[in-house]
């Protein structure tokens, strides 16, 4: 593969790891956030619904400057990250949790929808045979959402792949350690000759979408599959 | 083991206040959809939590509002059959069987699992998902995982319901050896009278969430003051040996010294049998008749007529077979001149006794 060039390779190699860990350390959270949105009926599930869909509407650059604000050298939680040794801003970190922010609707989405797809019934049915409500997810809820589990996490990653105006906004655009695919593509187009890179990156992005398309759209089929046949 | 439930709920559209003692056998809660029957085995499951009241297994409390207890559904050890199965799509017929297995305290053995299977004829299904089952065969698979969890009591919502004749017909002798192996108490809801007749051993029966008798299916069913179907759904039961099978495709059955003559049934001679006589199908008359084409004339005397709102009159005769009912006009009543006390002959035509009414 050595049509791409060193750089390019490096904004490549940077985007999987950002976006891997990204969907990664979200994946947890955005399957109790799904479970508690399509299971549980309390106060603030209308908020919560709204604050997490939040990045899918705001502008990016409203987003990044939002994380900018908190997670920052001077803001509130960015301080106590430095503090522990986990400084975000400017660097990959940081790009990895601005990527797993936007993607995070997208996961969410597809998860809970599966899990509505579940008949509450059947979990129900495990109880009665004596199966905590622990082990009911574990062996019923969890087994049977699976599909959608995937499906979201493929989604995710390809979102996170691209974000790109969050991502600059916040930890901005440091070749080797912020410039993913994204703002590679962008920082090729500002120089005179560096467009031929940058089609070999849109390539790639577009590649990595396709089979995220193809392969989360066979994982839903397959879900509606194994839930329909009950 | 039994069961004791004495419970009052206040659902909107209308208040739950029973209290019932289900001993070991089939105990079957017989009423109208709406009744509240499917709610009681909820209670009773901890799927539903009743505003008042307590519900205790063998003097074992599962609920008691009054005292705070309210056992989870989890640690209730208790065999729910739904009416839709309610299969795990994702696992084979065998892993759906051992479910609870893994939850029971005392692991059900191997040979429990293989006793099972035997007698529910399942075991050519245990690789299978349940995608691929019949409705028949879920039904059964549904009654096995819920009697490999070891429980203490078995609930049935139903569970013939959603089935066509010859499934229902496939199922309701595993009913039966259940009930006549007498390990737990079955709690098994129904808006079937044939299917009551055939496997009760105690009739609840209900009418807008309120007990209105409870007892021997025998007697509850006989009573004409117990009607939760209303009286297109009255019939007795009464029990009857085999005698003979005759050339002619019949059988012939003694209850109370009296021959009954039944289409062939599958028993054979010298079993006990249980018969329901659908009361619209009982035609009565002052003197023996003669010269007529039904062949069962029960002598008897008549121990009480119900009138009800309409044309209709519900008279219940004691004869030597048991107790029968029968549902005239009330102009025959009149007629007649039937009344309490009277001697009478009941008439039961040999072919509307269908083989869904007689049962071992």
């Amino acid at each position: 593969m050595d049509w791409l060039g060193p750089a390019e390779w490096e904004a490549v190699r940077l985007s999987l790891r950002v976006a891997a860990v990204a969907v990664a350390a979200s994946l947890p959270l955005g399957i109790f956030v799904a479970y508690a949105l399509a299971r549980w009926r309390f106060p603030g599930h209308g908020l919560l619904n709204g604050l997490v869909h939040l990045p899918l509407i705001l502008p990016p650059v409203v987003t990044g400057y939002l994380l900018l604000l908190g997670f920052g050298p001077q803001g509130p939680v960015g301080g106590v990250l430095e503090a522990v040794g986990l400084p975000v801003a400017f660097r990959w970190t940081g790009a990895a949790l601005a990527a797993a922010i936007m993607a995070f609707p997208l996961m969410v989405r597809a998860i809970r929808l599966s899990i509505e797809a579940v008949d509450p019934g059947l979990e129900r049915a495990a109880a009665t045979l004596g199966a905590s409500r622990g082990w009911v997810f574990l062996t019923v809820t969890l087994p049977l959402t699976l599909p959608g589990i995937i499906a979201g996490a493929i989604l995710a990653f390809a979102k996170a792949m691209g974000e790109f105006g969050a991502t600059i906004t916040f930890v901005s655009n440091i070749p080797g350690e912020t410039r993913t695919v994204p703002s590679a593509i962008y920082a090729f187009l500002q120089v005179p000759g560096g467009e031929d890179a940058a089609v070999r990156l849109v390539l790639v992005s577009v590649g990595v979408a396709m089979a995220a398309l193809i392969l989360s759209e066979w994982l839903a089929r397959a879900a509606a599959r194994r839930v329909g046949h009950s | 083991m039994s069961v004791e439930i004495d419970i009052q709920h206040d659902f909107k559209s209308f208040q739950l206040d029973v209290q019932i003692s289900a001993p070991p056998g089939i105990t079957a809660l017989f009423g109208r959809s709406g009744s509240g029957k499917t709610s009681i085995i909820n209670s009773v499951a901890g799927l539903l939590h009743p505003d008042e009241g307590k519900i205790s297994i063998d003097g074992t409390p599962l609920f008691d509002r009054a005292a705070g207890v309210n056992l989870p559904v989890h640690h209730r050890r208790l065999g729910y059959v739904f009416q839709d199965a309610r299969l795990f799509p994702h696992l084979t017929v065998r892993q759906n069987l051992t479910f609870g297995r893994w939850f029971a305290p005392e692991r059900a053995p191997q040979a429990e699992l293989d006793r099972v299977v035997e007698m529910l004829g399942i075991g050519h299904l245990l690789s299978r998902r349940p995608g691929a089952l019949s409705g028949g065969e879920k039904s059964r698979v549904a009654l096995g995982r819920a009697l490999l969890s070891s429980p203490r009591l078995i609930l049935a919502d139903e569970p013939l319901a959603a089935l066509d004749e010859a499934r229902k017909a496939e199922i309701i002798p595993y009913f039966e050896r259940l009930r006549d192996e007498a390990r737990v108490p079955i709690l098994y809801v129904s808006h079937s009278p044939a299917e009551v007749a055939r496997l009760a051993t105690t009739v609840v029966a209900l009418d807008a969430g309120h007990v209105v008798a409870q007892g021997p299916a025998a007697e509850v069913l006989g009573d004409p003051e117990v009607m939760p179907l209303g009286p297109r759904g009255a019939g007795a039961v009464i029990g009857a040996r085999v005698a003979a099978h005759h050339q002619d495709g019949l059988s012939e059955l003694q209850a109370g010294g009296v021959p009954l003559f039944l289409p062939r049934v599958a028993a054979t001679v010298g079993t006990t049998l249980r018969l329901r006589i659908a009361a619209q199908d009982v035609l009565l008359s002052r003197a023996r008749p003669e010269g007529l084409s039904a062949l069962n004339i029960l002598p008897g005397r008549i121990d009480s007529i119900r009138h009800g709102a309409g044309p209709g009159a519900m008279v219940a005769l004691d004869t030597p077979a048991g107790r029968v009912l029968a549902r005239v006009t009330q102009r025959s009543v009149g007629a007649l001149g039937l009344s309490e006390g009277a001697e009478c002959f009941a008439i039961v035509k040999t072919v509307s006794i269908a083989p869904d009414d007689v049962s071992g």
